[in-house]
């Protein structure tokens, strides 16, 4: 009998190892794969079954007798794939995430994987980044940029060496889906990168991970010693004449390294400062050689759309955001998790639809979208398709696809001021606006709250805002206004603003 | 620390010879060496790298995974991310602080050290919290104290 009990980081903070050690002594195979992404059912074990796999939600290592015997049917939640929640999305990226063995190539390869990459062998540069751009894919990242057109300055450079660095510092609160492919399908982000490689003519990557995510970097690690011994990267990429040699490097506490600047510095071994641009890194980037910086969901796109061909990503989506977006579920809400599916849902259709609203039961006040430096929202944005230019013309951001939800317990004010106190704690200090003005934030916040010169405060707030968005270097300082304003404009009661 | 140390530390710093670009990793390597970056650890770092020691305490102060005493027995990684607030984790913080654990000056308790973190990527089922690098779901002030003493002992 063979059952799946993931290792997820979100699974085994709710006791999936536990779960996994009361096999020990029965005679189940068990194998360890990613999460499915609906934590509210974690640790969701399934067991192989000739229909397919049976999950069984919220497990614990007393009820494994039971499921054994075939008579744990009170936690029976039947095929996992006919699971109404997971059935209504669209899994592009996260096909595998969840269902596969993350370390093993072999398990890899029988669910499609490689594919990708067997047919980016056969092509030329500039036909694999024609397919790339052609797919519509955009960075993840948060910024958006188009990959194909990153990919194609990188080709042109004409340098000695070039890089590819996958930015894995995925420090935004609320986003979790780097975290979950890194250690339910990393194989998918090492394909991609080989692909990237070949496309630009690189032949050494970087995936640079957040110190916080412990088991990312071991899965990651161990999953591209099994890929070199595989073959798949090295001296001869699948056999082909190409070579490709990756490495995973560890960040060290520091948000602001999410900046492909200041990742850059970092993996540099200096201070995560920000680097001004131009130059961009397409073409000064690590060691000022020509680098590719993706995040790892671009990255990770990238295998499938090379595999089932342009066409396919592109025909997903709405306007000019194509493809997949893998939306994250957070905060108070009672069914947190991934939610894959084509650029367009409404906000109102994830949070409500998907999510089942708040976990505590309380009516939800505020969404944040996009992470730290995205907006707060209301209940008025319900309709809004989430796709990067409508999202923008709500006043949001669609960043990371992060959707934090509160309840009607949470104070904005509190909210306004922590995004500029996190400001001021994970600035790198190198430009004014930020460095200073994140500091100025709070003081000027809490004499607003305390009533104290309101209407000057006030002006004095936007002012500095302004400063902020316009005269910052990067997005730390150029985007922490967006959650202040935002929070201001929709609930100024909670200021204590007499209006 | 002792010449033993520097020598053992200079042995494992070796693979960074000469090379500028890794000053962040051999501290990283350190610290998991010596379990903190002492402060005579910063000369032997600058000189493996062939940089001024200004350079390496520059990037020692700038990231905050670095620590120049010994740490606790246990560290116990709060996160006070949005998502987490969204869950309660500033009265998680708040109740944390009246039982002897303030995670924002991380001041050693016993042999637990509680301190913030800015998101662990379990922003689902927050509070989320790390004791020793284990992830914790739905944190309550209980439940960290509880385990962090059964860690540490």
């Amino acid at each position: 009998m063979k059952v799946f009990v993931p290792a997820d980081s979100s699974a085994l903070s709710l006791g999936a190892n536990e779960v996994a050690n009361a096999f020990e002594g029965t005679d189940a195979q068990v194998i360890r794969t990613g999460s499915r992404g609906m934590f509210w059912l974690e640790p969701l074990v399934e067991v192989e079954t000739p229909a397919g796999r049976v999950g069984y939600a919220n497990v614990e290592p007393a009820d494994i007798p039971a499921l054994l015997d075939n008579k744990l049917t009170q936690k029976s939640i039947g095929l996992v794939t006919d699971y109404d929640w997971l059935k209504k999305q669209n899994r592009v990226t996260f096909a595998r995430v969840g269902v596969i063995d993350p370390l093993s190539v072999a398990d890899y390869e029988a669910h499609g994987g490689l594919v990708g990459l067997r047919k980016a062998l056969a092509l030329t540069s500039e036909q694999i980044v024609e397919e790339v751009t052609q797919s519509g894919l955009r960075g993840r990242g948060g910024a958006g940029f188009p990959a194909g057109i990153k990919w194609n300055t990188v080709l042109g450079a004409q340098a000695d060496q070039k890089y590819i660095c996958c930015n894995a510092d995925e420090g935004d609160s609320g986003t979790f889906a780097d975290r979950m492919l890194m250690e339910g399908d990393p194989l998918t982000l090492v394909e991609g990168m080989i692909i990237a490689g070949i496309a630009v003519g690189a032949t050494k990557g970087l995936i640079y991970c957040r110190s916080e995510y412990p088991h990312a970097i071991d899965v990651l690690n161990k999953a591209i010693k099994n890929a070199y011994a595989a073959g798949v990267l090295g001296a001869s990429v699948c056999g082909s004449h190409f070579a490709f040699d990756l490495e995973v490097r560890s960040g060290a506490g520091s948000y602001v390294c999410g900046e492909e600047t200041a990742m850059l510095e970092s993996l540099e071994g200096k201070r995560g400062m920000i680097r001004p641009k131009p130059p961009i890194p397409a073409l000064s980037g690590l060691y000022g050689k020509p680098t590719v910086i993706n995040n790892v969901m671009t990255l990770s796109a990238v295998p499938m759309i090379l595999a089932d061909g342009a066409a396919a990503y592109q025909g997903l989506g709405v306007e000019r955001s194509r493809g997949t977006q893998v939306f994250q579920l957070a905060g108070n809400i009672a069914k947190g998790g991934i939610v894959e599916t084509a650029f367009g849902i409404t906000l109102g259709e994830l949070v409500d639809g998907f999510g089942g609203g708040t976990n505590s039961g309380r009516p939800i006040k505020t969404v944040q979208v996009g992470g730290p430096l995205g907006a707060y929202l209301d209940k008025s944005a319900w309709d809004v398709p989430m796709a990067y230019e409508s999202l923008a013309a709500a006043g949001g951001m669609l960043g990371h696809g992060g959707v934090v939800v509160f309840d009607d317990t949470v104070n904005m004010a509190k909210q306004a001021r922590f995004a500029m106190e996190f400001c001021a704690e994970e600035s790198c200090g190198k430009c004014t606006p930020c460095r200073i003005g994140s500091t100025r934030g709070v003081e000027v916040i809490d004499k607003i709250v305390a009533g104290e010169d309101q209407a000057e405060n006030l002006l004095l707030l936007e002012d500095l805002c302004e400063v902020m968005t316009d005269g910052s270097l990067c997005a730390m300082g150029g985007l922490t206004p967006l959650p202040v304003r935002s929070a201001l404009k929709l609930y100024p009661a909670d200021f204590g603003i007499r209006s | 620390m002792t010449q033993f140390v520097v020598d053992d530390l200079t042995a494992q710093l070796e693979q960074f010879r000469g090379n500028n670009y890794a000053v962040l990793q051999a501290l990283q390597t350190t610290q998991e060496m010596i379990g903190f970056v002492p402060d005579s650890a910063l000369d032997v770092v600058a000189k493996v790298c062939n940089v001024s020691r200004a350079e390496v305490y520059g990037v020692f102060t700038f990231y905050s995974d670095f620590k120049n005493t010994a740490p606790a027995k246990c560290i116990v990684k709060v996160c006070v991310a949005e998502a987490c607030q969204a869950n309660g984790s500033r009265e998680l913080v708040d109740e944390l602080h009246n039982q002897g654990f303030d995670v924002h000056t991380a001041k050693q308790n016993g042999n637990v050290q509680m301190e913030q973190t800015f998101c662990l990527g379990n922003c689902a089922l927050g509070p989320a919290a790390l004791i020793n690098g284990q992830p914790i779901a739905r944190a309550t002030a209980k439940k960290l104290i509880e385990k962090a003493n059964e860690v540490a002992r």
